[in-house]
């Protein structure tokens, strides 16, 4: 297969696919919608990492105190907290200011203390921030066995929750993907073999005058590489359109939610989903070649 | 005399072919033949004969089921897959149902089998339009088969065959298909590329042309030469 007669295969390649023109819609747009599903499932898997790692960066430890300990004992505390590994900070929050932001928060007019027969049941508090979100369990229990501390709370849970969510998207995305990327190579592999049956006069007469085996193949490969292709840059036209206005969206209305825009990692999921598509409609073609086209 | 590969174009040495189906056919046995380069044979002999079986190995669509067969200096049994293609490209081809690409014109046809063998565009474009012009059909050239005459279709089917300049070109029946004037027209081709040293064998059941060119008549019946002769005749006149 000489280099300069691609042009030949590329004409045939683009003959074949105008001559079959509806085959060739139905498989384009099958490689279209898997790689759109693949595109969406991972970039859904990303934000969710992505959530979960912004809200564990958030995460903060409370260390509740045991009440009967005296101001000048809990605040010796601070020392210890600060020697385990992995605490940025530590800020003492007295009984008296946890009252006060109770009260404020239930409304200016009530006298929370007075209601409660005069005893503060609050107990004085440590909030800690954690170096790295990923240390927040560890050190947690380290703090729970430190002396004068009645209990330790964080986001118990929800961290893992997310994250369990993000294995259980991966999976069921990973399966949605393989259905729909096996159904295009199984559309792919039948439009090529069309062309094929379509072109058998072609193959016989290019097998007597003496094309390679590579020289007819290349055509139907093309075919399909360029169906896979152009599925896939529909579908990346389409979900570059989509997020791009979910993205807006989103952080007008709700600007709370972290929403992953690192354009170094979009235009990564892009590239890969071209490659993806391309090499789904690659081995479509080479499911028909090997069973259709034993030259 | 000494006759070298170079000389010997196609070669059989006890050659038998047996198709295997629910009945074995016998289609060739026993043959035995030297085909000189730049010569031109006749293969005659009655439906069923082997002329077809014989074309067809000579061109390695089939192998043998036993015997040697050597062409242009190359054992076609031990031939490498690989290798087939450029022994084909040696041989030229024209058949009796033409054969061409309907949906494509006339130059297209021809510019196809150069194509095939991956010969650049440049190249292409000069030499189709002369090889048109040595059949008679260079006003022809963008047309469609269909538009064209049986004859007419036949002559793009040689130009096809001569355009990669083979060393032989093999017919079967290139003119079963056509009446005497237009006939002759293929035949005079075939004569005058055979003048430039290119080996030309041809099946055919054409008793008058055969009678009227005086070339070597190779005669088949049942699968075994009956007769081989220079300057020979359809049927045996002795
Ligand atoms: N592919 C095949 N499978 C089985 N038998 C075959 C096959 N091809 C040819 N034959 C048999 O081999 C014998 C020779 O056939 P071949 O086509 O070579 O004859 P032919 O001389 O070309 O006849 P015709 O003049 O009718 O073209 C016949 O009996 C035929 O039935
Ligand atoms: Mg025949």
């Amino acid at each position: 297969m000489k280099l300069s007669s691609m042009g030949y295969s590329l004409r045939d390649a683009f003959r074949s696919l105008w001559r079959n023109k509806f085959m060739t819609i139905a498989s384009v747009a099958t490689v279209a919608i898997s790689m759109v599903i693949l595109g969406a499932a991972w970039i859904l898997v990303l934000n969710t990492e992505y959530l979960a790692s912004t809200m564990e960066s958030e995460l903060e430890i409370n260390v509740y105190l045991e009440k009967e300990l005296t101001r000048d004992a809990a605040l010796e505390i601070k020392d210890k907290i600060q020697k385990v590994s992995g605490v940025e900070e530590a800020v003492f929050i007295a009984k008296e200011e946890g009252l006060e932001d109770m009260e404020e928060r239930f409304g200016e007019e009530s006298d929370l203390l007075q209601s409660l027969g005069g005893v503060n049941p609050l107990p004085d508090v440590y909030r800690i921030k954690a170096l790295d979100g990923d240390l927040v369990p560890q050190i947690a229990s380290e703090l729970a066995a430190l002396e004068g501390i009645e209990t330790v709370r964080y986001g118990q849970g929800f961290v893992e929750k997310l994250l369990s969510l993000t294995d259980w998207l991966r999976t069921v995305g990973l399966g949605v993907i393989f259905a729909v990327g096996l159904a295009a190579i199984f559309l792919i592999a039948t439009t090529i073999r069309l062309t094929v049956f379509a072109r058998r006069r072609e193959v016989t007469i290019m097998k007597l005058v003496g094309a390679t085996n590579w020289y007819i193949r290349w055509p139907f490969f093309l075919e399909g590489m360029i169906i896979g292709f152009a599925g896939a840059f529909l579908a990346v036209m389409s979900i570059y359109f989509i997020y791009g206005q979910l993205v807006q969206n989103i952080s007008v209305m709700v600007s709370f939610v972290p929403i992953m825009t690192d354009q170094g990692v979009l235009y990564n999921i892009y590239k890969n989903l071209l490659l993806m598509g391309t090499a789904i409609g690659a081995l479509g073609s080479a499911v028909s070649l090997h069973r259709f086209l034993k030259v | 005399m000494y006759r070298g590969d170079l000389i010997i174009m196609i070669k059989m040495v006890n050659v038998s072919k047996v198709y295997q189906g629910e009945v074995k056919v016998r289609a060739l046995s026993h043959i035995n033949l030297h085909i000189d380069r730049g010569e031109f044979v006749f293969i005659v002999g009655p439906s069923g004969a082997g002329k077809s079986t014989l074309t067809r190995l000579i061109i390695r669509e089939e192998l043998p089921t036993s015997g040697q067969i050597i062409v242009g200096g190359k054992s076609l049994p031990r031939l490498k897959e690989k290798e087939v293609p450029l022994l084909r490209r040696k041989i030229g081809f024209i058949f009796q149902d033409f054969r061409l690409l309907m949906e494509r014109t006339v130059y297209e046809n021809v510019a196809f089998a150069m194509e095939a063998i991956e010969i650049p565009r440049s190249t292409v474009r000069e030499r189709v339009p002369a090889v048109l012009e040595m059949v008679g059909l260079k006003d022809k050239m963008s047309m469609y088969p269909h538009e064209l005459s049986g004859g007419q279709q036949q002559r793009v089917c040689i130009a096809r065959a001569v355009v990669n300049d083979p060393l032989i070109i093999i017919a079967d029946e290139p003119t079963g298909n056509l009446d005497p004037d237009n006939s002759w027209d293929i035949m005079r081709i075939l004569a005058a590329i055979n003048k430039r040293g290119t080996t030309i064998i041809t099946a055919t059941h054409d008793r008058e042309m055969v009678d009227k060119m005086k070339r070597r008549v190779i005669a088949l019946s049942d699968g075994e030469i009956v007769r081989d002769e220079e300057r020979g005749t359809y049927r045996n006149e002795a």
